[in-house]
């Protein structure tokens, strides 16, 4: 009946997972006492959970994000820990903890907190920035975020229900092979990591036809603002590139269930195609998360130093570049599986061509700010401090491109500290940018900027001393993923890093606090106008929080900053736009009740309740038919209403 | 044959000093023993580690002047400083081309070094071809490394002892998951995958101790996956064969299978004598065929791809 379900899944084997399983739920029936006791639950339900506003879809994502952030950095420091103390010792975490630990880290930090958050980001501003009412696909667009959500609900519920995998966030075979990892644990991931990957799919078709199709007239696609353009190629590379670890995840539940042998080491089978494959997913992946960061960086560079971008097309064709190329390097995983010197040198140079666009990008940056009239804003200090951050992990990410260096980096701490000097300034700073950015324009008020600052500070010293001891560690030759060691020249750097993690402890408390301090004095960072920043771009001229619908009138767009035309033209600003019957799409339950459903479904799956699993997949099939019959599900706003919305004005919170 | 020779020499032996004098205030009071993959030993290695240094030499070009623009724009151009300069539509397509050729111009100089020495180091490549080389096979096991030497016929775990200034070439296989045979301070590292083989050469001239180990995660008792290569004479090296072939112990293969069984921690092992043909058996055990339809099999659907059978490795 419950398949290999037993009590003896329950975390009582170590006192560290059963505490960590504790605070998991503790949290969890917190958020919902919490939600109770604010008589909420209606609210949440019919304004949010059933929401299909691309707006609230986009806040639900960066919620999630910011919910996983926490619990991907509590491996982080566990990790940090671990390895700090373990010098000749066991250290506090035996090996198969540990192991589980960095498995969830990176599993999390990729597909349930950056991939969220990128999407939150996306699905928030890209309708508004191309003058657009909502994404082509409003139903298409909740079911993605509720199958991330069911993706990161199962990762969460194998901390407390059974184990997670141990196989790393790529999952290697053999070793993630059911002969060598017979548990749950493999599954887990592989059930969370392919339910994630259809909803982000998903996500990646609406953005490319949202934002080829749904474009107010007059934004050409040399108009677009410069997030649009990296979201329109970040969207193209999640269609390319998905399908890919999809596949390869489901030839992996293929071999662990049905005893196929597309990875085993015997059968025929052969682990160096999963790991092409799952790094021509992979390594797209990489761009996929940095180039929307890029696209805020830009939009944020431009409006604090108060000048046009500079190299606007540079910036367009270097992203474009770079979205071609990133196709094209997948190989320099693993230039140690033997290939000849002709492949290697030639994944080598294919993955140091993509320095020049990035290093062009760079640039560019700086020339924006060149002769401008720099604001240390926020945005803009996370903004230095990705630049002046990043060309360090492009320094030594050019150096792990290069094969013979490679043979003698790979696998070390080096490895870890260059994807972590990409992602963390290279996509986590630009996301806080963005989520500073655009905070105001979600709820009306901005955020603090005390609290802000410090926040910045300490991830950014916290990023230097936890990521630079391990370049060093690195040419000490240290591996990954060692639980304990017997090196003790090792020890020092790695407690300068665990120092470096507490800081960034700091850092994160500091971004809650400055949440509740904003929250708390709304009203003195109230936006007004819309438009707190001075912006430049089509999703500042609305109000704060926008109207359901965004624009009343469709803006006719005659430049490519077109908010500063504006400004500039006052006569002529909107005589252009066009008026026309504002329809919304309907709230519907069937997005959510799909996620659940897959949920249910990925955990049948894992504990192999055969029942379940069919019965889940037959409700969300019907669940999808159901839906596809109902065919008026707009709701079209009379003038009256319209007039009533607009008349609203921006301010703290207006409309929630 | 593995010589520096076609790189630019000067701009190397400059771009070499400034690094070690770098590196050398960095690192004062060390021993070079912690420091394996920056400071290495074997002649591979340093090589290996040449290209590195070259490489962010030439990376710095384009790097510090980012520091540089930064520093100016930072201090220059704040709305405080209320700067007279202030160009809100400044463009400039000569700036533009510039920032596109620097980087392109650095790029084209790696890639030329990177075509050269990748070829140079292969791995696959005999050291010193002119040198007959000791033949080592290397088995990875749960959790440890297995060592046979075909032509002494004998198997050693968890240590690996070569004679110094002869070219060592070792077949690497698993008869587990995937491994990463590395030797810090000496070579680059390769994969160890079951059913199928890979190759590394390399040499060390100079008498020491190295730590090997595996470098790919492969389960509870990778952490203590390690094992010594020491580096010792020619004559020591015979007397150390005198040790090994004096070992009661022989590995038939009921001892290996019962050696395969995972463990942890395993000390060092010696046997006197090893079956015939182990390494190949272990590979056919898991391809399921003779290594030779292996081969022809591997070459038609993954072409010259990635890895090699017992029998030698396609080309492009």
């Amino acid at each position: 009946m419950l398949g290999k379900l037993t009590f003896d899944a329950l975390p009582f084997y170590s006192a560290i997972a059963f505490g960590g399983a504790m605070a998991e739920v503790l949290a969890g029936v917190a958020v919902i006492g919490f939600v109770l006791w604010l008589g909420k639950v209606r609210y949440l339900w019919t304004e949010w959970l059933t929401s299909v506003d691309h707006k609230r879809i986009g806040i639900m994502y960066v919620v999630l994000a910011l919910v996983m952030l926490m619990r991907g950095f509590a491996d982080a420091i566990m990790m940090r820990a671990q390895q700090a103390m373990a010098a000749n010792n066991e250290g506090y975490l035996p090996p198969e903890h540990f192991d589980q630990v960095f498995s969830s880290h990176g599993t999390i930090m990729i597909f349930f907190m950056a991939m969220p958050f990128l999407s939150g980001l996306m699905n928030f501003v890209v309708p508004q920035q191309v003058g657009a009412r909502d994404v082509a696909f409003p139903f298409m667009n909740s079911v993605s975020l509720w199958l991330t959500a069911a993706g990161a609900g199962l990762v969460l519920v194998s901390l407390v229900i059974g184990k997670f995998s141990t196989a790393g966030w790529t999952g290697y075979p053999p070793y993630s092979g059911i002969e060598y990892n017979p548990g749950v644990g493999v599954d887990y991931w592989l059930w969370a990591v392919i339910l994630s990957g259809i909803g982000t799919t998903m996500t990646g078709i609406n953005f490319v036809v949202t934002i080829l199709k749904r474009r107010a007239p007059g934004m050409t696609l040399m108009r677009m603002p410069l997030f649009t353009w990296t979201a329109l190629v970040t969207s193209v590379l999640i269609v390319f590139a998905f399908p890919a670890i999809t596949v390869v995840g489901g030839q992996l539940v293929l071999d662990r269930y049905l005893g196929f042998h597309f990875f085993t080491n015997d059968g025929g089978g052969n682990m160096m195609n999963y790991i092409n494959l799952i790094w021509i997913w992979g390594h797209p992946e990489v761009y996929i998360l940095i180039l929307p960061a890029f696209g805020i960086f830009s939009e944020v560079v431009a409006t604090f130093s108060r000048k046009r971008l500079f190299g606007y097309d540079s910036l367009v064709y270097a992203t474009a570049v770079i979205g071609l190329l990133s196709f094209s390097v997948w190989l320099h995983h693993f230039f140690t599986m033997g290939s000849s010197a002709d492949v290697n040198a030639f994944f080598g140079i294919t993955t140091m061509i993509i320095a020049v666009p990035t290093g062009v990008k760079v640039y560019d940056w700086l020339l924006t700010m060149y002769a401008g009239r720099i604001e240390l804003r926020v945005p803009m200090l996370w903004t230095v401090g990705f630049l002046v951050t990043f060309v360090i992990g492009g320094m030594t990410g050019v150096a792990l491109a290069l094969p013979p260096v490679d043979y003698l980096m790979h696998n070390t701490t080096f490895l870890i500290a260059h994807f972590h000097n990409m992602l963390i300034p290279g996509a986590l700073f630009g996301y806080f940018a963005g989520y500073t950015y655009w905070f105001p324009k979600a709820f009306g008020f901005r955020l603090d900027e005390t609290w802000g600052v410090r926040a910045f500070w300490f991830w950014i010293v916290g990023f230097y001393l936890a990521f630079m001891p391990l370049y060093v560690l690195g040419f000490m030759g240290m591996p990954r993923r060692m639980e304990h060691y017997d090196v003790g020249a090792w020890q020092p750097w790695l407690i300068v890093a665990a120092i470096g993690a507490c800081s960034i402890l700091v850092g994160i408390g500091c971004l809650i606090t400055q949440l509740y301090v904003s929250i708390r004095d709304r009203e003195v960072l109230a936006d007004r106008t819309g438009d707190p920043w001075g912006g430049r771009t089509l999703e500042w001229m609305t109000a704060s929080p926008p109207a359901p619908y965004n624009f009343a009138r469709i803006p006719q767009v005659h430049d490519r900053d077109e908010l500063i035309w504006r400004k500039e033209h006052p006569a002529e600003a909107d005589k252009d736009d066009v008026a026309s019957e504002i329809e919304l799409p309907e709230n519907t339950a069937a997005g959510v009740v799909i996620g659940v459903i897959a949920g249910v479904f990925g955990f049948a799956m894992v504990w192999h309740i055969w029942w379940l699993a069919i019965l889940s997949l037959l409700i969300a099939l019907a669940t999808v038919v159901a839906r596809s019959f109902g065919d008026d599900e707009e709701l079209e706003l009379s003038s009256d209403e319209v007039a009533a919305l607009e008349a609203r004005g921006s301010g703290p919170l207006l409309g929630y | 044959m593995k010589t520096v020779g076609t790189s630019p020499e000067s701009l190397q032996r400059g771009l070499r000093t400034a690094f070690l004098i770098g590196v050398a205030l960095l690192l004062a009071g060390c021993s070079t023993e912690d420091w394996p993959v920056l400071l290495p030993d074997g002649p591979i290695a340093r090589e290996e580690r040449e290209l590195l240094f070259a490489a962010v030499g030439l990376m710095l070009l384009v790097v510090l002047p980012v520091y540089i623009l930064a520093i100016i724009v930072l201090t220059r151009y704040r709305a405080s400083s209320n700067n007279p300069n202030y160009r809100p539509e400044w463009q400039s397509n000569r700036v533009d081309a510039i920032v596109w050729a620097g980087p392109a111009i650095i790029v084209v100089a790696i890639g030329t070094l990177v075509w050269d020495y990748t070829h140079r180091l292969d791995p696959y490549l005999a050291v010193e071809p002119d040198k007959t080389p000791l033949r080592v096979e290397a088995i990875a096991q749960d959790w440890k490394w297995l060592f046979i030497y075909p032509e002494q016929n004998v198997a050693v775990v968890n240590e690996l002892v070569i004679p110094t200034g002869q070219p060592v070439s070792i077949r690497i296989t698993s008869d587990t998951v995937m491994n990463s045979l590395y030797v810090a301070g000496l070579a680059g590292q390769i994969y160890a995958m079951a059913g199928m083989q890979t190759r590394l050469n390399l040499i060390a001239n100079d008498e020491d101790t190295y730590i090997g180990r595996n470098m790919q995660y492969s389960g509870t008792g990778f952490a203590d996956q390690q094992f010594r290569v020491k580096v010792v004479p020619p004559a020591g090296f015979e007397s150390w064969l005198d040790i090994v072939r004096a070992s009661p112990d022989a590995l038939d293969g009921q001892t290996y299978a019962e050696l395969a069984r995972p463990s942890q921690k395993v000390p060092v092992k010696y046997y006197s004598s090893a079956e015939p043909n182990l390494f190949d058996s272990i590979i056919e055990k898991y391809s399921g065929q003779p290594a030779e339809r292996r081969t022809a099999q591997l070459d038609a659907y993954a072409g010259e791809f990635i890895c090699e059978t017992p029998s030698g490795r396609g080309s492009l």
